[in-house]
């Protein structure tokens, strides 16, 4: 059961503002899909443990520690794309 | 006049070769056609305007045989694929005015091979969706029926190929959204193996899961298309080289339908009619079709809805109004994320990441995400199991033809069920591929259907051969 409690603060955590018709259609909407995803608890098969590395699981992939690119080359594009910027730096408002 | 009609990516390729047409008035044809028809279709969200400058470029290089292997050919890109100077905005408010600073690899290896991109492709925001209805630019319609839905999330890239407004196009696939459209489109749509083609510059949505791959009016383009894009790439560190074709394919190959799987409600009569039909078909063409066990895939659906919010909820944190994309003020910096979150992100974005935030939250870790990571890897066991006795494993790419626009815009958990049979190649990273199987005669209108073959990892080249002999090319 999701109440419009919990919708605030999963907004919250989400950094989402919500109006407050939509708290109540999200939780609606929301508390059916968590009902529904429910039935996992149902599974059962082999111990849940993760493919090991042997049988062509998951590993690190680790790249070299060195310079890919000189510095500076891509700095004017990503800073063109913020929207709020000022002398090659992005600008924030005061965060203390 | 070029016949886009019975046109494909290798007959062009071999037209263009001769000297038959010019990729300039092949380009043309294709920019004609969409001004015709695309007012009513809407697969394009933006029709690029050096159309006929790459045509230009490409029939230079086929003058010179320095011309790749798609020298001249016209797709079209869904618009979560970076392409560098062009805009792209997932179909999002949150990056309406974004232009990718950078290529794509994929965007990268279509250039390197000299393809001619006609415009970018409408499609759920952020590829959330199963309907092209979540788009923030309106919805595309399906071509076959235009009070339907083309499918989606690349339902712009699947209703541009079925229209004849692209040869083919690129779509991509976290939950069926590469196959799911080409399903309800009546086009061929490949969901390759997770890893072999790579992710960098594909606008994140569920990382585990996300692959980019072809929309095409054939199985040999889709395969063409495929070869073009794939490839380990040290920019995407979960890419794979793809281990490839085995030997030739000499035995009698397996075709399993997991009865168990099919068993659920809500199978259209006529899609199960017309599936019962293909498995005949595979029958008379010497296929051995038999019945698979695959006792944990019903939960797909399940684990899909609880894996692909968490990693929603992580990729869209990136979206803070600072680094790019909208930018709204508010009284103070934390109140900028508020505000920019809550007005560039539309519902179904907003319900995901509030959803996977949930199921990430320390009271609940446990109880989702731990137990559907349990649960994915039962499946895969299941899989694989079920890979030592079949080469394929069969089902309908979706339980019904496409539905009306707005039929299931308020009840999200409707519209989720239409991915039952998708989701498990995708919590699996297997390859499956859909292809056009028939009709569903409605009234005056013929609503395409699609079968769905799955088969193990890297064995891509089993799937182009069983499409192949399924459509008879």
């Amino acid at each position: 059961m999701i109440e419009i409690k919990d919708i605030e603060k999963l907004a919250e955590l989400s950094r989402i503002n919500i109006s407050n018709e939509e708290k109540e259609v999200f939780a609606g909407e929301i508390g059916s899909i968590l009902n529904y995803v429910d039935q996992i608890k149902l599974a059962t098969g082999e111990a849940g443990r993760a493919i090991s590395l042997e049988e062509g699981g998951f590993k690190n992939v680790f790249r070299k520690d060195d310079n890919c690119h000189d510095s500076g080359e891509f700095s004017k594009d990503l800073i063109e794309s913020a929207p709020e910027k000022e002398n090659g730096y992005i600008k924030v408002k005061k965060i203390l | 006049m070029i016949d886009l009609k019975n046109l494909t990516v290798s007959k062009a390729r071999g037209h263009l070769m001769k000297g038959d047409f010019t990729a300039v008035q092949l380009a043309q044809s294709y920019l004609d056609k969409i001004q015709d028809t695309d007012q009513d279709i809407k697969a394009y969200l933006e029709i690029f305007s050096d159309v006929l400058s790459q045509a230009e470029e490409a029939d230079r290089k086929i003058a010179k045989k320095e011309g790749g292997l798609l020298a001249g050919i016209p797709l079209a890109v869904k618009d979560n694929i970076l392409i560098k100077g062009r805009k792209c905005s997932a179909a999002s408010k949150m990056l309406a005015d974004y232009a990718a600073p950078y290529d794509s690899t994929v965007a990268r290896k279509l250039k390197d091979a000299g393809a001619v991109f006609l415009g970018r492709t409408n499609m759920d925001e952020f590829a959330m969706g199963g309907s092209t209805e979540n788009s923030a630019f309106g919805p595309t319609k399906n071509p076959r029926d235009l009070s339907r839905v083309p499918g989606g999330s690349s339902g712009g890239s699947a209703a541009a190929v079925a229209s004849e407004q692209a040869l083919a196009s690129l779509g991509s696939d976290t939950g069926g959204s590469v196959r799911q459209p080409a399903s309800f489109c009546g086009v061929v749509g490949l969901k390759p193996t997770y890893g072999t083609v790579s992710r960098y510059g594909l606008i994140a949505m569920g990382s585990s899961l996300d692959v980019i791959g072809p929309i095409t009016k054939t199985v040999a383009d889709a395969e063409i298309i495929f070869n073009a894009v794939k490839g380990k790439d040290a920019m995407d560190s979960a890419s794979i080289e793809v281990s490839g074709a085995g030997a030739a394919v000499q035995q009698k190959l397996k075709i399993g339908i997991p009865a168990g799987l099919m068993d659920t409600d809500g199978i259209d009569e006529t899609t199960l009619k017309n599936f019962n039909e293909s498995a005949e078909k595979f029958k008379s063409m010497g296929y051995e079709v038999k019945n698979v066990d695959l006792p944990n895939a019903k939960y797909s659906l399940a684990v899909y809805y609880i894996i692909m919010p968490a990693e929603v909820s992580s990729n869209l944190a990136r979206f803070d109004g600072v680094k790019y994309g909208l930018h709204i003020s508010g009284k103070d910096a934390i109140d900028d994320y508020f505000m920019t979150r809550g007005g560039g992100f539309g519902r179904e974005a907003r319900r995901r990441i509030m959803l996977g935030t949930y199921v990430l939250s320390s009271g609940y870790y446990d109880a989702y995400y731990n137990k559907a990571n349990q649960v994915r890897n039962f499946i895969k066991n299941d899989y694989k199991e079920a890979f030592k006795n079949v080469d394929f494993v069969m089902t309908p790419t979706v339980p019904a033809p496409a539905w009306k626009i707005g039929e299931k815009s308020n009840n999200p958990l409707e519209m989720y069920l239409a991915d039952i049979f998708t989701t498990p190649a995708n919590i699996t990273g297997l390859p499956a591929m859909s292809v056009p199987s028939g009709f569903k005669n409605m009234g005056d209108k013929n609503l395409p259907l699609g079968i769905q073959l799955m088969s193990d990892y890297g064995r891509e080249d089993i799937l182009f051969k069983a499409g192949k002999d399924f459509l008879e090319e």
